[in-house]
Order: C-alpha cells, then structure tokens, then sequence
C-alpha cells in the first residue's frame, strides 16, 4: 500500500524522473538548512542582544519559590532542576490517576450505550454528546471555579459517609482476609472439580453458606472468642471518611510504619506473579486445553502475601482518618482542590472519548462470532471472554491508548488553575524567573515527545503481535 | 406407532386418546407493540435492567428540577447591575450575559467601528452556509471566495490598514499586518491552484493580482480607522483562530500528508519528523514556542504581530493532526486506482488531483470534521499567550465589581458551554449527513 507507485516500471510521467526528483530534494534540503543556518543566527544575536542566558547552568540556581503539591522533598531553596522534578512527577500522577478513572467510567458509558435499556442508553448518550462538544477548560473552569471553590469551609464540610465500617485491629483483620480468601479458592476448586447439576446445586449451596459463615465470622467473631480487646474485626465507626469543603477532598490514608519498605516490594512482587500466572494459563489453555480460574487464583496472589506482612508488621499499621480539629482538617491525606478538579475534569472529558472507542470496537465484532460460539455450545460470558473482548480489544487498544497520550498532554491545562504540574512550574514560573527560554521550552517539549515516543513504541509492537495473520 | 396412525379409530365409541372436552384458553400473547410492550422491552426487561431504569429516574428526579430552576424559574432576565443576583435565591443572571453581550462577542474592538467585525462575520457565515449546503448551486465558487477573496478582505476590513502589501515594511505595525495578508493571500492561491484547472487558476490569479493593487489604493481613501490586534476579542477572535486554522490546516495537512507518502525521502524525512514532534507536544508548549521563541528566529525588526504568533502556532499544531487523518484516506484508496490512472498517462499531479484525492478525502469526512472540532475546541488555549478569546473574555467578565456574584461564573461557563455546543454538536451533525449522503452509492 505505502508504495503504490514502486511496484513495477512506471509509465512516462506517472513519478518524478529521477534527476527531477534528486534536484527537488537537494533544494528543498538547501532551502531548510539556509533556513535554519539563517534563524540560529537571529536567535544567537537575539539573545545577546536581550541578555537570555544560553546554557542550562540555570538548572543548580536556587528555585527561591515555594509549591504547595509535592511528591518529593521540595522547598525555597531547593533549585530549579528539583522544581523540574517536582513538576514532571505531578504530571506524571495526574496522568495516572486521570488515566484510571478516565477507563473505568469510559468503559461504563461505552457499554451503557450499547445497552438493551433505553433510559440507560439515553443518558450515556447525553454525557457522551455534551462532554465531547465542549471544550476542556471550560470543564476545568466549571469545576474549579463553580464547582468546587464555593463549598463552605472547613466546620461545615460535606462529609461522606455518615457511618462507616473500620478495622480496629489491623493484625486480626489481615489474618482473617487470608483465611477468607484461602478457605473461598479452596471451596471453588473443590467445586469446579464435582460433576452432575445435583450435586453441583449443593456444592453452590454448601459455599454459598461457607462465604455467610465466614463473614459472620469475621465480623463478629473475635468477639465471641475473646480476642484481645478487639470488639470485632469491622466495627462500626461513627463519622466519616471523606470530608469535601472549599480547602479539597480529605481522605483516610494508611500509615504503614514498619510495613513501609515490604508492603510496597511485596505488592509489586505479587503484581507481576500475578500477571506470569495469567500468562501461564493462556498458554495451558491454547494448548491443552485446561480452563483454570485465572481470576480467583490471582487474587489469591495478589490478597494473600500482602495481608499477611500486615499481619507480621502487627500494630504499626494503622489507618489515619481526617478530623476536624479547630478551623482545620488534621490527618489523612488532603487532595488540593485544583489537583482534584484537573482530575475529575481530564478523567471525565477523557471517558466521553474512550466510550466512543469503547462502543466502536464491540460494534465491530461481527454478530455472526457470536452466533458461532453460541452454536458451537459456549456460554455466554465464556463467549464474551474468549470471543468478543479479545477481537474487540484488537479495535480498542491503539485508540485507546491515543486518549492515554492525550490525557497526558492535556494535563498541561493545569496551568490554567494553578495546579503545579510541569508546565506550570517550568514553563510558567521557571521561564519567567530565569528567562532561558530556548533552554526550558526544549526540555519540557522534549519530555512529552519522550512518553508520546516510548507509547508509540509499546503499541507498534502489541499491532504487530495482535494484527489479523492474513493469508 | 404406524400401525396405529394409519387404522385410525375404528370403533363408534370415542378412543381414549380423543379429548372429549375443550381444553381452557390460552392467555392471550404478550403484546409486542404499543406502549406498554414498548416499556416492558426497552424499560423494564429484565431485574438488573429495571434496578438500572430506576436508578436513571431517581438520578433524573435529583437533577433536572434544581437545574430547571436555575437556568429558567429562578434565573434573573434583565437588571442593570449585580445587586439582584447576589441574592441567595437568584438563579443564573441572564441579565449579566446580555449586558456583557457586547464585551463576549467583540473583546475591546472599538464600539463604533464593530459594524466592521459583523459585516466579516455575516459575509464569512454566508460564503460558509453556501459552501456547505448540499445541492447549492456555485458552491465551488462559494469555497473559492472562502479561501481567497474573503480572508485578503477580511484582514483588511477589520485592520483598517489597505491589503496590499507593497510599500509596507514589516517592521511598522501596519506593514505586518499587510504582511499576515500577503501570506495568507499567496497560500489561498497556491492551494487553490492546486484544486483548479491549471490555466483557470493562473488566469484567476493574475486578474485578482491587478484587482488587488486597485483596490489598494482605493482602500486608501476609505480612511477606515486602524484597530490593532491588541484590542481584537471575545467570540468574534475565537471564530477568527477557528477560521484561520481550518483553511490552513486543511491544504497544509494534505500537503504533509503527502510528504510522508512521497517517493522522495529527503521530504518524506521532514514531513515525518515535523508531523511526529508536533504531534507528540501539548499544544500549549506549541503555543507557547511560537509567542516566545519565534521572535528570536526572526530579525528583530520583523518581529511577528501577537495575534499572528498563536495563529501560526494553532495552524501548524491542526495541520499535522489533519495530515495524519488525510494520510489514512490516502491509505484507504486501492492500488488499482493508482494504477489505472498510471495507465491512462496522468502525471504525479494529476493523478493526485483528479484521481486519488477526491476518493481518499470523502472516506475520512468524519475524521476531517473530528479534527475542525477538536481545533474549535482548542481555541480556548490560545488565551495562555495573552490573546482575549470568548472564554478568556467570559472568565474575565465574571470579576467585574458591578457583577460579581456567586452565580455570575457559573452563568458565564454555561452560556460559553451553549455557544460551544451549538458549534461543535452542528459540525459533527453536519458530517454525518455528508456521511450518509456519500456513501448512498455504496451502501447495498
């Protein structure tokens, strides 16, 4: 296709002759660099000419300016080449964070819109229309400004929920998740081993039961045993979690103390044995044939070695709840309101895109797969994992993961609210203190190229693995 | 069994296995038209389905009366300053937006002289309406005018300063004004050759060149007051970077899509290294690079006007989306088509023009009309380089002492949400008419 021209002699005229394409291509070549050789000389002479610093020494100057968001240690006197640091990561959490929420209410949209519900389908439709058709910071602008900066202060901040459940012992709690999920695989293997409906009937009974004695349990249990002084291992906790008011969103945040260095490695260390397993059972599935339960078995990967370092870390873990003290919220962990509304802006402008994809792409599979597996004696959620998510998926990935570029990109909105992600910091205030313009604008461009170019890498090779092999 | 079925009864008595009584009537069949068969399938058929109809009506219950409120039953149509929307009842303040009306739709241009900016805006609406209607007739005369005649006039009209440029040094404000024309004048021409039979097109152009330097000084004696960029704004500037940016991008994007198709790899090279970077940046470092740093490529003395930075910016920054949209068309035509034209001894240009561009253009229609509303959105950013669009007009509007108020903001977002509303939804529904009406032929 990309040589339509080349495959075989041309016919007279049909491409440049040779000599008349060589002289186009050395012009257009010598008119570039003329032109380049020209603009190096103006900017050389431009920025002698109004004094622009031309090295990138400006990097290990003292900053001098504070930042109220931070992931990393960041102060006065920090220097400029830390705010960079500074800014680039809060892009980078912006992103992510945007880019979790942007799928998940994406994908619900998208499959509302398809849905067989009228009113469902109706109202994904006025969310997707009125979203994509206006412009993003108008969105930020509303939520910043209209939404969020009018709720009242601190003493009167919405709160979410009333009532709540806790875990007042940790240790306890873990030990009994483990137990929980250990004792439920165990039930659903033996399960999935027995044959014939009646006595499959009564294994689901029997787990179904198991499962309400084991909640019962955790619920109530330790109570009854005489634990410590545990009253239970959830309990009911009276006030809320989730406080909302004109100074952000605050919410409960878990203080890992000894934990802190473990549970991280363990949870990522489970994450990628998670993830080899699945692959692990793709392969017995394609070629044995052996169906396992990949989603209960990973759960079971992911749950089980977490909790029990929080069961070993004992009483160092705990959970900080904010609470009122005085005219402030103290504890917990405070989202700004200009970071939660660039979130919830991105992540809703973001989802109205992806649910188009979404729809696109189920829309694409043929009914007659469907019609196929039904006949070939498949259920029908064995049908939708094993026959339209995975061709759909081969439609959604590469413009999905267009809209992860573009939600990154757009992040750079947040200079409009003052939320300090890289553009604001570097661009922004950096550029206006040092004046390296050349310097900045290049490092900061070449950020964005260098996420665009590595995406761009990453999907090159998942289309080229997943492309239809046609004969 | 056979035996049984082909004696039959034989004897008086009824057999046994003839019923001696009616059997009770069936129900009747659940009705599958009308209302209630309609709410039964699309409302209410199935349990999770009936939870999720009834979840939408709370959720409708809980929003519509306190927005209907707002925006119509409490609202504030007519006052002459804030005193009646600060109160804690008020609804949105109508009154504010008409009062603003002028500020959102002209920025600071000059009262008196604003019957300049709406004879632009009605003649670009008309040229735009006739060049889009279906089955008008002369609509390539229409795109024509579009993308020469009116631009050239345009500048003109809402500068003051005589489009021509000759005699005009870059360096004076007017002179750079006369410049952006010249610019956007050669570009309309060049394009439009492209589009036109070659002598028609040169003829055209050679007749509007000596057209042109008449009007010049014709114009001179106008007298028409100068209004600079610096006081352009509101509504009136956000169409403007619209405008700019869908007649450049448009031929600038087939351009470069070409380039990155071409046979040639010293342009093939630069069209992919220029599409990739731009496309790979956020627009506002875009923009940003054009107020800062175009500047300094430039001798000093030809320092680009403030609103011809951005305008630079955003056209480069949709030309290399619009590339990546035409070369998907390009891709789409079969390579029979190619051929065939080879066959018949078209030259690379012809072949392009007459050939595969037409069929490569109509497939990726949506994609094109995707790429106008993403660049009509976008034109919002532009107010990051000082330049007074509608929106930053509206968020400006809304601290304004005599006003300000708890709902005055929210009143301006969703006005500006209408007006970009109405323009994007149109566009999207425009395309799909067009869809439909192209692909007519192909459909079985």
């Amino acid at each position: 296709m990309s040589d339509a021209t080349s495959s075989r002699p041309p016919p007279r005229d049909a491409r440049p002759v040779e000599w008349r394409a060589l002289a186009i291509q050395i012009a257009i070549a010598l008119a570039i660099l003329w032109l380049g050789w020209q603009a190096i000389g103006n900017v050389a002479e431009n920025m002698r000419a109004r004094n622009i610093p031309s090295n990138f020494d400006f990097l290990s100057a003292t900053a001098g300016f504070d930042l109220n968001q931070s992931l990393i240690a960041y102060s006065a006197t920090s220097t400029y080449g830390r705010a960079f640091l500074v800014g680039l990561l809060n892009t980078l959490a912006v992103a992510a964070i945007g880019i979790f929420f942007a799928t998940i209410i994406g994908f619900a949209v998208g499959v509302a819109r398809l849905s067989q519900n009228w009113m469902a389908a109706k109202l994904a439709t006025i969310y997707v229309e009125v979203i994509r058709n206006t412009p993003l910071l108008l969105q930020l602008f509303f939520w910043y400004t209209a939404v969020l900066a009018p709720l009242p202060g601190p003493r009167q901040s919405i709160s979410l929920p009333a009532l709540g459940l806790r875990m007042p012992d940790p240790q306890a709690g873990m030990a009994a998740i483990t137990a929980f999920a250990l004792a439920s695989f165990v039930l659903l293997s033996v399960r999935n081993q027995i044959k014939g409906s009646a006595i499959k009937a009564a294994g689901y009974a029997i787990s179904a039961l198991f499962m309400i004695l084991m909640i019962v349990a955790i619920l109530f249990g330790p109570r009854v045993a005489g634990f410590g002084n545990a009253v239970g291992i959830l309990d009911i906790r009276d006030g809320a979690y989730v406080f909302l008011n004109n100074r952000g969103l605050f919410l409960p945040f878990p203080s890992l103390g000894e934990a802190a260095i473990w549970l991280p490695a363990i949870i990522l260390a489970s994450a990628i044995g998670a993830t080899g397993f699945s692959f692990w059972a793709k392969s017995q599935r394609e070629e044995k044939g052996r169906i396992l339960p990949v989603f209960w078995i990973s759960m079971l990967i992911l749950i089980v070695p977490a909790a029990l370092t929080i069961w070993a870390a004992g009483s160092s873990v705990t959970i900080d709840y904010p609470q009122l003290r005085g005219f402030n919220l103290a504890g917990g962990v405070r989202v700004y309101p200009e970071f939660f509304a660039l979130v919830l802006g991105l992540s809703l402008y973001t989802a109205s895109f992806i649910a188009e994809i979404v729809r696109a792409g189920i829309l694409s599979v043929a009914k007659g797969q469907s019609e196929a597996a039904l006949a070939l004696g498949l259920r029908r959620p064995t049908i939708l994992k094993l026959v339209i998510i995975p061709q759909a998926m081969r439609v959604v990935i590469p413009p999905l993961t267009n809209q992860y570029l573009n939600l990154t990109k757009n992040s750079s909105l947040a200079v409009f609210i003052g939320f300090p992600d890289l553009v604001q910091i570097f661009v922004g205030t950096v550029l206006n203190q040092t004046g390296a313009m050349i310097q900045i604008i290049s490092i900061t461009m070449a950020v964005y190229l260098v996420i665009s170019l590595l995406t761009s890498l990453a999907m090159n090779f998942y289309n080229n693995k997943m492309a239809l092999s046609e004969r | 069994m056979g035996a049984t079925s082909s004696t039959g009864p034989t004897s008086p008595s009824q057999p046994s296995f003839v019923r001696s009584a009616m059997t009770a009537d069936r129900s009747p069949p659940v009705p599958t038209s009308g209302p209630l068969a309609w709410l039964r399938d699309n409302l209410f058929p199935g349990p999770m389905s009936a939870v999720a109809t009834i979840l939408g009506l709370l959720f409708l219950l809980w929003v519509i009366p306190p927005l209907a409120r707002f925006l119509f039953l409490d609202a504030i149509w007519s006052a002459d300053n804030g005193d009646a929307c600060r109160a804690p009842e008020a609804g949105a303040c109508w009154a504010y937006v008409r009062q603003k009306f002028g500020f959102f739709m002209y920025g600071s241009y000059p009262r008196e002289d604003v019957w300049r900016v709406n004879l632009t805006l009605v003649a670009g609406a008309v040229l735009t309406l006739w060049m889009l209607w279906p089955d008008a007739r002369g609509r390539g005369g229409a795109a024509l005018a579009f993308f020469t005649v009116y631009p050239v006039l345009a500048f003109g009209i809402l500068t003051g300063s005589p489009p021509f440029p000759i005699g005009w040094l870059p360096s004076s404000p007017e002179g750079q004004i006369a410049w952006m024309v010249l610019i956007v004048a050669l570009f309309a021409t060049a394009s439009t050759l492209f589009y036109l039979n070659r002598y028609t097109g040169w003829a055209i152009a050679i007749f509007g060149f000596i057209a042109w330097s008449e009007l010049g000084s014709w114009w001179s004696s106008l007298e028409l007051p100068l209004v600079g960029t610096h006081l352009w704004g509101g509504i009136f500037v956000s169409l403007l970077v619209a405008t700019v940016g869908i007649v450049f991008s448009l031929p600038l994007g087939i351009a470069l899509a070409l380039g990155r198709r071409s046979q040639m790899p010293v342009l093939r090279f630069l069209s992919v290294m220029l599409i990739e970077f731009v496309r790979g940046v956020p627009l506002i470092t875009v923009l940003v690079m054009a107020n800062t740093m175009l500047p300094l490529f430039v001798p000093d003395s030809w320092s680009p006007d403030r609103l011809l930075r951005p305008l630079i910016g955003v056209a480069l920054f949709s030309a290399v989306y619009m590339a990546e949209v035409v070369r998907g068309g390009l891709q789409s035509v079969p390579k029979g088509q190619y051929e065939g034209a080879m066959s018949l001894g078209l030259s690379w240009w012809q072949m392009t023009r007459l050939v595969v561009l037409p069929q490569a253009l109509v497939t990726v229609i949506p994609g094109i009309v995707n790429s106008f509303i993403a660049l009509f959105k976008d034109t919002t950013l532009v107010a990051i380089v000082g330049i007074f669009d509608f929106l930053k007009a509206v968020d400006t509007g809304r601290l304004d002492p005599v006003w300000a108020g708890p709902k005055i903001s929210t009143t301006g977002y969703v006005f500006a949400a209408i007006f970009y509303f109405i323009f994007c939804f149109g566009m999207s529904r425009y395309s799909m008419m067009m869809e439909r009406r192209h692909s007519a032929g192909r459909s079985r």
